[in-house]
């Protein structure tokens, strides 16, 4: 289904099918259950579909830039801290030697993660960087 | 030699003004310092070929820097875009203003706009007209605050306390950085935690460097992130050591862990950082604008959801952030600011009791909370000097580089927002814990990642569910009569009870110093060497002294010493009939035989009068009671016997420095006048009064 402005906010509304990361919903997610340990840092992280969810209110609500950004970060939902910070600091400039560096990092973003929007992304912010010559040595 | 003055002083005392501290540049749109148009600045146009954008404010797209390249792909709607940029800038701009335009209209038609054009549209209105066009185009509806909560010690103690106080004055939003920039992960912990003190939901930031921001927001400390800096020129970008998409690409990094961004720009910096390009400030931001939006961030620091970006909630040297224009020392202005204007500033005032009850809970749960994971303890003395510090000067508290060193075991052992959670709650802080527990949990759902998201009562309101409806008088965002009643609460606010209260404490001691005994009606005479001195309904009845603090006793002794030396009689006759200063002057003076008389209130206003004079054309006039001394009261009693003699005396001076005397004593002089005037009647005559002066001053 499609979310829209009428659905939002989606804990209020929705809060059955709002889900943690290991399937907890929002009502299993307690004080006693943190201290008892059954709750966890994981339980507490977004899902992909969550973020589509919010992309659909987003665009309902006339924001499609901002839906855009949910979904490539829907993409990086299963994309583990240090790839992400790999993938980041190889965005700045001078990081990545030549193009080659940056099509690699989308290549395994697209294979290992699933994440089509990232690689995208990435393989755009490539052509641009040959284009505007970021790829020269900074000291 | 010519020693002739060759400077106006004005400009000596200009010199000394904070103002000249600043320096003020030379228009010089060459060099860069050009506000709100440059001859540089690029004109408006836009060429879409196919749905792709070739060419955007005059640039060709082989000739596309990263900015334009980043803006034609993801800023600009290629179907609005024709429409948007065929509208005269001018039409556009009177679109901003007008209250029938709903905002949804003017922000499709941005979606189709160049920088350049944008800067065009904005470029036309005035500053009223901006400030306007501000409030109708605000994303969300209800107003939110953000404060600073740092110190110059990065002691943790300090910030839970502060952080408490933040959030029980309201805001919405705090955020944090530290003076070392190892010292980010204890001072993330530490406002969290105070944060979490009172109520649950107010979002939380540590400004860091990009890479370690990301880290603590994903160990959970953190609900938003802000200062992620875009620039307007290429090489500014680039020197800050980042490209569009590598923020883009951070930017959906924080939404894939459920944590809230905002994008930063402005204040100069392509300026600052050498690389302007010769255009103009106005244009630059737009630029920023526009790839901030093309990112897809949910908001701009830069006022679009909060009042402040950045209150600073403590003293200007304990922000590390650099003092804000209102600081904690103003921070009481600001509250009442929203009182008198009716205006909610997103902030509520907070009693004294309140505030040492949230302060000392933040502390004892940072403590609790480094002692539990075995980080650091907090000796009792150290929490007792913060309890109280206004600032980091006068706390005996943790210092940098033991900070440094919690903060350090912080990030080397991972601890994360779990392990904090179960340190509150085992050691008895559990409301505390669920708080902390309830801000981490919004990250599930991702409703706080909308635009404008803040959590008011456990609720999500954004611009998705509280959009900004503005459309003239009546629409919008309005005071409730509750929240009315809250910006009203500030402290130590003064009324008719509180005045009389005061005024009776004089009572008992001006019953030793004068005797009042009424004579019966007063009458006029004949006698050329009376003086009458007309005194005012409450006059030593309810109310004793004046507004200066002198003693009614002392103001009539001093009088009446002055007449009788110049062998005059002084007669004191209280009057009824009114309570104004003229109309006391003027009916003593009808009642003297010499045709001269003086009008007292008890809060010290005084006149002097003569019989045949119109009631506001006085012979002196004695107005500023706050600043009125004994010594004029002795001129004015010395003055009036001298008119009686015929003479022509110098008048008295009270001198004035220019003090605030109206919103000092605005508020207790209208209720004393309404003491005076709720004693007279329509009609009443006046009375003769012996007066006894029982102390040395008789």
């Amino acid at each position: 289904m499609s979310f829209g402005v009428k659905d939002y906010p989606l804990a209020e509304k929705h809060a059955a099918q709002i889900k943690g990361a290991r399937g907890k919903s929002l009502s299993d997610i307690t004080l006693d259950a943190v201290i008892d340990g059954s709750v966890t840092i994981e339980d507490l992280r977004i899902t992909p579909s969550a973020l589509e969810a919010q992309a659909d209110v987003a665009r309902s609500a006339g924001r499609p830039r901002l839906a855009d950004n949910f979904l490539r970060a829907a993409d990086l939902v299963a994309v583990p801290q240090d790839v992400i910070m790999r993938a980041y600091e190889l965005l700045r400039p001078g990081r990545a030697k030549s193009k080659d560096d940056l099509l690699e990092m989308a290549k395994t973003m697209r294979d290992t993660y699933k994440a089509e929007r990232i690689a995208l992304f990435i393989e755009e912010a490539a052509d641009v960087y040959e284009a505007r010559g970021l790829f020269t040595k900074r000291y | 030699m010519n020693d002739a003055p060759n400077r106006w002083k004005r400009f000596a005392d200009w010199d000394e003004r904070p103002l000249r501290l600043d320096k003020f540049a030379v228009e010089d749109w060459k060099n860069g310092f050009a506000a709100f148009s440059s001859p540089a600045d690029p004109k408006p146009g836009v060429t879409i070929k196919g749905g792709r954008v070739v060419s955007l404010d005059g640039v060709a797209e082989h000739d596309f820097d990263m900015i334009d390249r980043f803006i034609a792909s993801y800023h600009l709607d290629p179907e609005v875009a024709p429409e948007a940029m065929a509208m005269p800038s001018e039409d556009v701009a009177r679109m901003l203003v007008d209250m029938h335009v709903p905002r949804e209209k003017l922000t499709r038609l941005a979606h189709g706009m160049t920088p350049a054009k944008l800067a065009d549209v904005v470029s036309r209105l005035n500053a009223l007209e901006i400030a306007f066009a501000y409030s109708k185009m605000r994303a969300r509806k209800t107003p939110g605050n953000q404060g600073h909560v740092t110190n110059a010690k990065d002691d943790p103690l300090q910030l839970a306390a502060d952080a408490a106080i933040a959030v029980a004055l309201g805001f919405d939003e705090v955020e944090t950085t530290m003076r070392v920039a190892r010292n980010a992960w204890s001072n993330a912990v530490a406002c969290a935690i105070g944060a979490a003190v009172g109520r649950w939901g107010t979002l939380f930031q540590c400004s860091s460097e990009e890479a370690e921001e990301l880290q603590i927001g994903m160990a959970g400390f953190t609900s938003y992130a802000e200062t992620v800096s875009v620039y307007g020129t290429e090489k500014t970008f680039v020197d800050g050591d980042d490209t569009p998409w590598s923020k883009a690409f951070l930017a959906a990094a924080y939404a894939s862990r459920g944590i809230k961004m905002r994008c930063t720009s402005g204040a100069g910096s392509e300026l600052l950082m050498g690389f302007h390009e010769s255009k103009s400030l106005l244009y630059l931001e737009a630029r920023c604008l526009c790839l901030q939006r093309g990112m897809g961030v949910q908001g701009t620091q830069k006022g679009s959801d909060l009042i402040c970006s950045g209150m600073g909630s403590i003293l200007a040297y304990d922000n590390s952030f650099n003092p804000s224009l209102i600081n904690g020392e103003e921070l009481e202005d600001y509250l009442v600011l929203q009182r008198d204007f009716e205006a909610d500033g997103g902030l509520t005032p907070i009693s004294e009791g309140q505030s040492l009850d949230v302060r000392a809970r933040g502390i004892a749960a940072l403590s609790a909370v480094y002692e539990e994971l075995g980080l650091a303890t907090a000796t009792d003395a150290m929490k007792a000097s913060v309890l109280v510090a206004s600032g980091s000067d006068e706390t005996k508290s943790f210092n940098p580089r033991d900070v440094a060193m919690i903060s350090e075991a912080i990030k080397a052992r991972g601890i994360t927002v779990i392990d904090v959670i179960k340190a509150l709650a085992k050691r008895g802080f559990r409301a505390e814990a669920e708080n902390l527990l309830n801000v981490v949990k919004l990250r599930i759902s991702g409703d706080y990642l909308q635009t404008s998201a803040m959590v008011r009562d456990g609720k999500i309101v954004s611009a998705v569910n509280d959009p900004n409806t503005y459309a003239g008088p009546g629409s919008g965002y309005r005071l409730t009569d509750e929240r009315r009643r809250e910006i009203m609460g500030i402290r130590d606010v003064l009324d008719q009870k509180e005045v009389l209260r005061s005024e009776a404490q004089h009572q008992a001691q001006e019953a030793r110093n004068i005797d009042y005994r009424e004579l019966g009606e007063a009458a006029a005479s004949s006698d050329a060497k009376d003086v009458v001195i007309g005194i005012s309904p409450a006059f030593g009845l309810k109310l004793f002294q004046t507004t200066a603090g002198h003693k009614l006793s002392d103001v009539l002794s001093v009088m009446v010493e002055e007449i009788k030396r110049r062998s005059l009689k002084p007669r004191i006759v209280r009057f009824r009939h009114t309570a104004d200063t003229s109309f006391l002057g003027l009916s003593a003076a009808r009642l003297a035989g010499s045709g001269v008389g003086i009008g007292i209130q008890a809060k010290g206003t005084a006149v002097i009068h003569q019989k045949d004079r119109l009631p506001h054309h006085n012979l002196e006039l004695f107005s500023n009671a706050p600043i009125t001394r004994l010594e004029h009261y002795r001129g004015l009693g010395a003055n009036a016997a001298a008119y009686a003699l015929s003479e022509m005396p110098e008048p008295v001076v009270v001198p004035t420095r220019g003090e605030a005397m109206g919103s000092r004593y605005h508020a207790r002089v209208a209720m004393i006048y309404a003491i005076e005037t709720a004693m007279t009647s329509e009609g009443a005559a006046p009375i003769e009064v012996a007066v006894t002066f029982k102390g040395a001053a008789s």
